[in-house]
């Protein structure tokens, strides 16, 4: 195609009819907010509603106290957290789906599509009515326990004391489980469209040659998949670690993440400039994730 | 049944295994048990949500006569239309721009197209609040041009999506095919309205949709978009289950969860259940 590529110079017209609204709506509804809140990061408060841009630091000095350092890595070990988890539910279904019969997949797909198109907001309150104290979560914990404690009888032990309701929500638990719950779907379709391109006859080479399933999966499928792994990896990490409705529904005083931590500084803390610091330390954070992966991905091809 | 064939299982039908199907079982019961019970608990007879008491439909007929709630979901589906309009044609060409085009930048012009997918929604929220408060873009506009301010915001993230979508589409286009078209006399409209635009339709409304419910679904950068007065569908539901959870929470939920199930019927019915398996 790079031959059918017209120079700009030499159509000048048609490109500035077909170029100039999408830049032009770029520049000015997403580079001009992005740059004035990096120069308001390097502000101070000068009043109740005015921002002297002094080219003060001390915004970032503040942003990298213990304090707030620990719940920039808190967050980040949450979302990690939440992917390793994704990535373990979601490998298997992946692998089912690719395996599927052709006529079944694309239902298994859009199966696992229509959450992810469901509002986050409604998923999240959806899980939330589930695991409250009278949640079917506790109940179904309850019948668990409750069945427990009639073994025990049975083979003449006291029977446990009654199911108190355990506290589900608004605590990390809750966060990882939320965001497990919403993110699931970002892991599976990169890992499928990645399995779905593997040629599958190297699985059954390798199996006719005596490896078993997980010699294969490891030494073969692993391998050749791995850099849409990792763009799974990527894809559930960066709004995870970004994630500001879950924690904010389901975690409690303690399971505040990151993006709660800015929400909190331009809404009640009425604290912009360091608000702004924060959120490009953020943006600084995903620019990092993506220049590594972005480095093990030119290392693997050039294999 | 396949469940109950009895011919061998091949090495490669791991769909055919049994732990294999429990964890899609598994996995698929987790995505939609919740869902599932909100609808159904959308009918329930009781202020508390979690003991059936009876089938009623209260609960729609006030979520329905809560002024509030219905302007809040006005105003999100106005938002969603404007949006997708918008991010349609934006995205639509910036996608033939970058794929015809060879210019100065070109690298970092693309770049920066994708960042607005990649910046998390909370510090696209904060720049839109900070952006508008300092021009003071005016707030107190009659409807709809009080949604101005969220609906620019939400254009913003919607169209590189699109853009993302429809450059994919004409990946496969044979630049042939407009030679043609020109030599047999078509003008530069002409070509572009009869060979090119057919030949994007199915990319245009694959990404029509997914800002459509990109636009529904957003509740952080609206939060910090919107004026004290301006309240769409999930700002509204989200005060209602921080400060009062009601049953018409849940009837309101469901009204929404029945519009996106629509939303995919009108686009399989479009273009297949293969087609946009194959979109994602």
């Amino acid at each position: 195609m790079a031959g059918g590529l017209q120079d700009w110079k030499k159509h000048k017209r048609p490109f500035a009819a077909i170029a100039g609204a999408p830049l032009l709506w770029l520049l000015l509804f997403f580079l001009v907010p992005m740059a004035i809140v990096w120069l308001y990061s390097f502000g101070e408060n000068a009043g109740p509603a005015d921002i002297a841009i002094s080219g003060t630091l001390d915004n970032y000095k503040r942003a990298i106290e213990w304090l707030y350092l620990s719940i920039f890595l808190k967050s980040l070990a949450v979302a990690a957290l939440v992917t390793l988890i994704c990535l373990i539910i979601g490998f298997p279904v992946a692998m089912a789906i690719t395996f599927a019969a052709p006529k079944w997949r694309p239902w298994l797909l859009l199966g696992i599509m229509l959450p992810f198109w469901t509002n986050l907001l409604i998923r999240t309150y959806a899980l939330m009515m589930l695991m409250g104290t009278n949640g079917y979560a506790n109940k179904g914990l309850g019948a668990l326990w409750d069945g427990a404690s009639w073994l025990r009888t049975l083979v003449g032990m006291q029977p446990l004391e009654a199911w108190t309701p355990v506290q589900l929500l608004y605590n990390n638990f809750a966060v990882v489980l939320g965001l497990v719950y919403v993110h699931l779907p970002f892991m599976v379709l990169p890992l499928y469209s990645a399995l779905d391109r593997l040629d599958k006859s190297l699985i059954e080479a390798s199996l006719d040659l005596g490896a078993g399933h997980l010699r294969t999966l490891m030494k073969i499928v692993v391998p050749l998949a791995g850099p849409g792994i990792l763009a799974g990896v990527m894809i559930t990490l960066i709004p995870a670690l970004g994630a500001y409705l879950t924690p904010d529904l389901m975690g409690g005083t303690e399971s505040q993440m990151i993006a709660n931590v800015i929400e909190r500084q331009f809404k009640r803390a009425n604290d912009w400039p360091f608000g702004a610091a924060l959120s490009f330390l953020l943006i600084y954070a995903m620019f990092i994730l993506i220049a590594l992966q972005s480095m093990r991905r030119d290392k693997g091809d050039a294999r | 049944m396949a469940l109950f064939n009895r011919t061998p299982v091949a090495p490669l039908e791991y769909t055919r295994k049994l732990w294999m199907r429990s964890w899609v079982a598994a996995t698929m019961f987790f995505l939609y048990a919740p869902l599932l019970v909100l609808m159904i608990f959308s009918f329930n007879d009781s202020k508390r949500n979690v003991v059936w008491k009876g089938f009623t439909l209260k609960y729609y007929e006030k979520a329905l006569n809560n002024d509030s709630l219905v302007e809040a979901m006005v105003n999100s589906l106005t938002i969603a239309g404007l949006a997708t309009v918008f991010s349609l044609v934006l995205g639509a060409l910036a996608a033939v721009m970058l794929w015809r085009f060879k210019f100065p930048f070109k690298g970092a012009v693309e770049g920066t197209m994708s960042l607005p997918i990649i910046v998390p929604e909370i510090c696209l929220g904060v720049a839109f609040l900070i952006f508008f408060a300092k021009i003071e873009w005016p707030t107190e506009l009659p409807w709809p041009l009080n949604l101005s301010a969220i609906t620019i915001a939400h254009i913003t993230f919607c169209f590189p999506f699109v853009a993302m979508v429809v450059r994919s589409r004409l990946a496969s286009f044979n630049i042939e095919e407009e030679e043609a078209a020109k030599d047999l006399g078509a003008s530069e409209w002409q070509t572009f309205r009869d060979i090119l635009l057919p030949h994007m339709k199915p990319g245009l409304i694959a990404g029509a949709l997914l800002a459509f419910t990109l636009s529904l679904d957003d509740f952080v950068i609206t939060f910090f978009t919107s004026g004290p007065d301006t309240i769409t569908f999930p700002v509204k539901v989200y005060s209602m289950v921080r400060f009062s959870v009601t049953p018409e929470v849940n009837a309101a939920s469901t009204i929404l969860i029945l519009l996106t199930i629509i939303l995919t019927a009108v686009a399989l019915k479009l273009q297949g259940v293969k087609a946009i398996a194959d979109t994602h």
